[in-house]
């Protein structure tokens, strides 16, 4: 089991993951020759960090990017261009858009995932010992017994008995498959793991054990996060930090507090004001987007947000903001970042003004 | 609304079921995909009841000397177009002896010039098991002359289905047919099996330009017409061989050109298991190549190929019973099921010797039966969808 | 008062439906009672096998075979139209399934939207042709006639460009405009009753808003009550004006909108309103120890029958000897509130 304090700890101020300049456009294909008419752009342009041992959260709503820049991380697709900067243990910096296949396999050690559907996610065919061990196996970790007393210490790290490992996945519920799958993405003892809506498909009750299950482990094991999800709820109770896309592109990057309390995009501004409380009182006027979600595949000229904002300029119909920093660690990608008075999802009377 | 009589219906079919799951419990859980798979296949009465029948025939095809009562080529003049045998219990005094067949005296019809066959009540012949008849090797390698049944006296023989034009059994034919009738396709569905799966496996995997190729072979292989295909076929093969022979190398051809439908099953089945989640992960996991598609994928649709199986393999069983009944298949003195339908092609033979039709029943029965266990099987075969 | 005076539109009485499988018998709704009032919204919650849907299609007798309606009635009391005041009672479940009175009921005075649009309307015909048919279907109009009123209720939800979006295919739609098409569809009858089973919960949360307005203001215009089903303790805040909190079968808790948050009594109630991770303070006051509470154990295995409550193995407050042997009474506690738990028995 690793130490936690064991990891490099010169390092601490250097992120762990950097993302720059990442692009992933699907081409559109028509016609019997299948010509190449246009792009999807799931994701464009984006810059992102994570440090060691921090939670960013990745929002959006669908269509956004958010689950192809994760699987862009672990090159499990490929990015049209851009850099994946990643601070191997074995392997020092390196960026993962570049690597040969040999390396991304040894990179794969170090950068696991979680899957959103827990009963697509598991080989129906594989018995536990299977699914958990398979990591350990192809990667040659692991072996015979030693393989199987790994196996049982991850079943008792996301708590299953190690008894299960000979049971087939139908025996268990939504919540212990996620459990499962759990286990097999630290099974390697990864340092970083990407979270695909890892519990949006479970139910209210169960999502509780599971996000608590996740911040032990990320502790216990000195883990880092990058929680992808578009339940904004669950995002801020796991996150350190957040960030929001929208088409493609991050609009918004902040500390979870600084965010929810005064975001600074109208984008960010909306989908905290949609979020439908389970508090009866009558909340103030809600702020209601006109239109639809734009699409990646013919998106709007200039700021992407501009045709459904209420803050609007004509500024914002010709050209696109820059992603700056407007207070420290707060980064927005509006022209009107710093000047917009925004309201947050949480009111702190100590805060207002 | 009393309702206390269907609680205790109610709670009777619960513990049954709960007997059913307690019985099984941990170890439902530990079952792995044959497993659930063939529970739920048992519970399938009609699909068992196949497999039972069938199970039945292929024995029969297996130990087809032993259990026929007569050689099926030893022509029996004195009982040419004997009509299926009385079998009685009861003799005229009604005293009970067990099953017998009376002596047959043969006359001819004076106008119609056919045999007509009156029985001797004086003559008990009874039948017996495990007499001796005629010479046979068990196989072509043991020799015997031991049947499971008949009368033992060669002056009587009992015909159950009567003979023929020529005086041969029909029931001995109808047995040996079985052999060749059920299994020359086997090995043709084996190797369009095996074809289709790589094929369609591939084209399903790779995608891409691998995939379009494949696809295409399909569309031009699908619009050759069979039937001419397989006439030019034995024909251009050399006419000296041994027409079994010929048959077998015939029904290989056209498999090497026939695994076109799996392949499309295979094929679409591929394209959607890629995308699933286990999948990535188990690449993500480091899983070569190989491990993916056999330990990840395949098992996803053995079940269709099951399927897929149960189904070709009538098909096979239609298509030599067709090939030869029309006289493009296999000949005298090969002995199959179709070969002995070419003696029932008109209509005269059907109005005065309509035993002959009796194969029909045993192709319609094979067909039946496999079609019932597919049935089960695919009933069976999918106990993960419920998740 | 008579169920009419007191506003009473549906009843549900002591509903049982079963499903008989070979593995053994799914009590999938097991004695609920609800009370459905007009004009009102009753919000029902739950997790996913509590038998909250199977509730819904109860009411319009959709439910597929294996299951079967064991025991129970629901009562519709039906206004009259010209003369709001009569009312006719109707015993769904004495109808028979396949007849002609629940298929004047089905869209016409009853009407259900399910969670996913794309499924909900055929996609070989455009959305005007499948308006309109609902509306031939159960009003003598003409095709004209049937035309211009599903024109006219594509405009009522707000969709844009009603006169061409009425000739597209749903799947020249989005999401959120599918949704609105198939809402239209629902009310072109202009039902009594709206039953919406999770119809946002595929929709994303901008859209989802904007959906949960336009109910909201339909609901005002038509006059209409709404049964909304769902799992997200959010919306039915925003929705509901009753609400009902089930689990496995039955109700556990019944009671208005602003008790059931303010003052939950049910365990079960209160454990899923403490797991909910909410946006408040304790996300400013930056600690990492932040966890949730959670209700311990699962949901337990479907062909089970347990003993006394059912909720007892994850009950914080089970009490030995009763909870595990005893079923809990429903209990009035104050006006309109009821619980199902031992804690309150007197």
């Amino acid at each position: 089991m690793p130490d936690p304090e064991r990891r490099s700890q010169s390092n601490l101020d250097e992120p762990l993951l950097e993302i720059k300049d990442l692009k992933k456009y699907f081409p559109i294909r028509r016609g019997f020759f299948k010509r190449v008419v246009g792009h999807v752009k799931a994701v464009d342009d984006v810059d992102l960090y994570v440090m060691e041992g921090e939670t960013l959260g990745l929002v959006g709503e669908s269509g956004c990017g958010k689950t192809t820049t994760g699987r862009c991380v672990l090159r499990a697709i490929e990015p049209t261009s851009g850099q994946i900067w990643f601070r191997d243990p074995n392997l020092g910096r390196v960026d993962i858009c570049q690597l040969t296949k040999e390396q991304v396999r040894q990179v794969r050690r170090n950068v696991r995932m979680i899957f959103q559907d827990p009963y697509a996610s598991l080989n129906p065919r594989m018995t536990l010992l299977d699914i958990v061990g398979a990591p350990l196996r192809a990667m040659g970790i692991a072996r015979g017994k030693e393989l199987e007393d790994r196996v049982a210490e991850m079943l008792r790290l996301v708590g299953l008995r190690p008894e299960y490992m000979r049971r087939y996945p139908h025996a268990f519920s939504g919540g212990q498959r996620q459990r499962i799958g759990l286990a097999r993405a630290l099974a390697p003892y990864p340092r970083f793991v990407v979270c695909d809506e890892p519990v949006s498909a479970l139910d209210v009750s169960v999502q509780a054990q599971i996000l608590n299950l996740l911040k032990d482990l990320q502790e216990q094991m000195g883990l880092t996060y990058l929680f992808i999800a578009h339940d904004l709820s669950v995002v801020a109770h796991i996150s350190d930090r957040v960030a929001v896309m929208y088409v493609g592109k991050v609009v918004e990057l902040a500390p979870t507090a600084e965010l929810f309390v005064s975001p600074k995009h109208p984008y960010t501004e909306a989908l905290m004001s949609a979020i439908p409380r389970p508090d009866p009182r009558p909340r103030e006027k809600r702020i209601l987007l006109t239109g639809e979600v734009a699409s990646p595949a013919n998106p709007p000229s200039g700021c992407y947000f501009h045709p459904r904002c209420s803050y609007a300029a004509d500024i914002c119909r010709t050209d696109e903001p820059a992603f700056e920093e407007v207070s420290p660690g707060h980064y927005v990608k509006c022209h009107f970042g710093r000047e917009l008075s925004l309201t947050g999802a949480i009111r702190v009377p100590s805060l207002d003004v | 609304m009393s309702t206390s009589r269907s609680d205790s219906k109610e709670e009777r079919e619960e513990q049954k079921a709960r007997r059913l799951i307690q019985a099984r419990g941990e170890e439902f859980y530990r079952a792995g995909q044959w497993q659930l798979v063939w529970w739920k296949f048992r519970r399938h009465r009609l699909a068992n009841f196949a497999m039972v029948v069938l199970g039945i025939f292929y024995f029969i095809a297996a130990f087809a000397e032993f259990l026929s009562p007569h050689d099926p080529l030893h022509r029996y003049k004195e009982f040419a177009a004997k009509p299926p045998s009385d079998i009685h219990l009861f003799d005229t005094q009604g005293v009970f002896r067990g099953p017998f067949v009376y002596g047959i005296i043969r006359a001819r019809d004076p106008v119609t010039m056919r045999p007509v066959y009156k029985e001797n009540t004086q003559a008990v012949y009874p039948i017996r098991l495990f007499v001796h008849g005629d010479e046979y090797k068990l196989w072509g390698l043991f020799p015997s002359d031991l049947h499971l049944f008949g009368t033992g006296a060669a002056e009587a023989p009992v015909f159950i289905l009567g003979t023929d034009n020529l005086g041969r059994c029909v029931l001995s034919r109808i047995f040996h047919g079985a052999r060749i009738s059920l299994t020359v396709g086997l090995i043709g569905v084996f190797l369009s099996f095996v074809l289709g799966l790589l094929l369609g496996g591939f084209a399903g995997y790779f995608g891409g330009v691998v995939d379009e190729v494949v696809m295409r072979i399909i569309d031009v292989l699908v619009s050759l017409p069979t039937i001419p295909l397989w006439m030019s076929l034995a024909a251009a093969l050399p006419q000296d061989w041994p027409q079994l022979r010929t048959y077998f190398y015939v029904t290989i051809i056209l498999s090497v050109l026939g695994w076109t439908s799996l392949a499309r099953t295979v094929r679409g089945k591929m394209l959607s298991l890629r995308e699933e989640d286990y999948v990535m992960a188990a690449k993500l996991d480091g899983e070569n190549e190989w491990q993916i598609v056999t330990r990840y994928m395949l098992p996803g649709f053995a079940s269709y190929i099951i399927v897929s199986l149960t189904i070709a393999i009538p098909g096979m069983i239609l298509g030599e019973t067709a090939l030869s009944f029309l006289g493009i298949g296999l000949h005298p003195p090969t002995i199959s099921w179709g070969v002995m339908l070419q003696d029932a092609q008109n209509l005269q033979t059907i109005a005065q010797l309509p035993w002959l039709l009796w194969p029909t029943a045993f192709v319609i029965t094979a067909v039946l039966m496999f079609n019932f266990l597919g049935d089960g099987l695919r009933d069976a075969a999918d106990p993960y969808v419920t998740g | 008062m008579t169920e009419s005076e007191n506003n009473v539109l549906v009843e549900i009485k002591d509903l049982h439906v079963h499903f008989h499988l070979a593995e053994g018998i799914v009590r999938a709704v097991d004695g609920v009672d609800l009370t459905i009032r007009r004009r009102q919204t009753l919000g029902i919650v739950g997790e996913s096998g509590c038998g909250k849907s199977i509730t819904a299609l109860s009411l319009l007798r959709l439910v597929p075979p294996p299951g079967r309606i064991e025991r129970g009635e629901i009562l519709y009391y039906r206004p009259a139209r010209a003369n709001g005041n009569m009312v006719d009672v109707v015993n769904i479940t004495a109808l028979d399934p396949r007849g002609r009175e629940i298929r004047d009921i089905r869209g016409n005075q009853i009407s259900m939207v399910f969670q996913e649009p794309m499924t909900a309307m055929s996609p070989v015909r455009t959305v005007g042709q499948q308006i309109m048919e609902a509306i031939i279907l159960h009003q003598k109009v003409s095709k004209a006639e049937a035309r211009e009123r599903a024109i006219e209720m594509l405009a009522r939800v707000k969709i844009p460009k009603p006169e061409q979006v009425i000739d597209d295919f749903p799947f020249q739609l989005s999401g959120g405009m599918r949704q609105r098409a198939v809402i239209a569809m629902a009310l072109s009858c202009h039902p009594h009753l709206l039953i919406a089973d999770e119809p946002t919960t595929a929709l994303d949360v901008t859209t989802e808003a904007q959906i949960l307005d336009l109910m909201r203001s339909l609901q005002r215009e038509l006059g209409m009550a709404i049964m909304y089903i769902t799992h997200n303790l959010g919306v039915v805040a925003e929705m509901a004006e009753e609400v009902a909190v089930m689990y496995l079968g039955r109700v556990v808790e019944q009671t208005d909108v602003k008790t059931i948050f303010l003052n939950p009594l049910h365990p079960y109630t209160r454990g899923l309103l403490a797991s909910i991770p909410h946006l408040d303070e304790s996300i400013v006051r930056s600690d990492r120890k932040r966890r949730l509470q959670m209700i311990q154990g699962m949901v337990p295995d479907p062909y089970s029958r347990l003993r006394g409550c059912t909720f007892h193995p994850r009950c914080p407050d089970f009490i030995a000897g009763l909870c595990d042997q005893a079923e809990p009474p429903n209990v009035a506690v104050g006006s309109g509130h009821l619980v199902r738990c031992h804690l309150y028995a007197k």
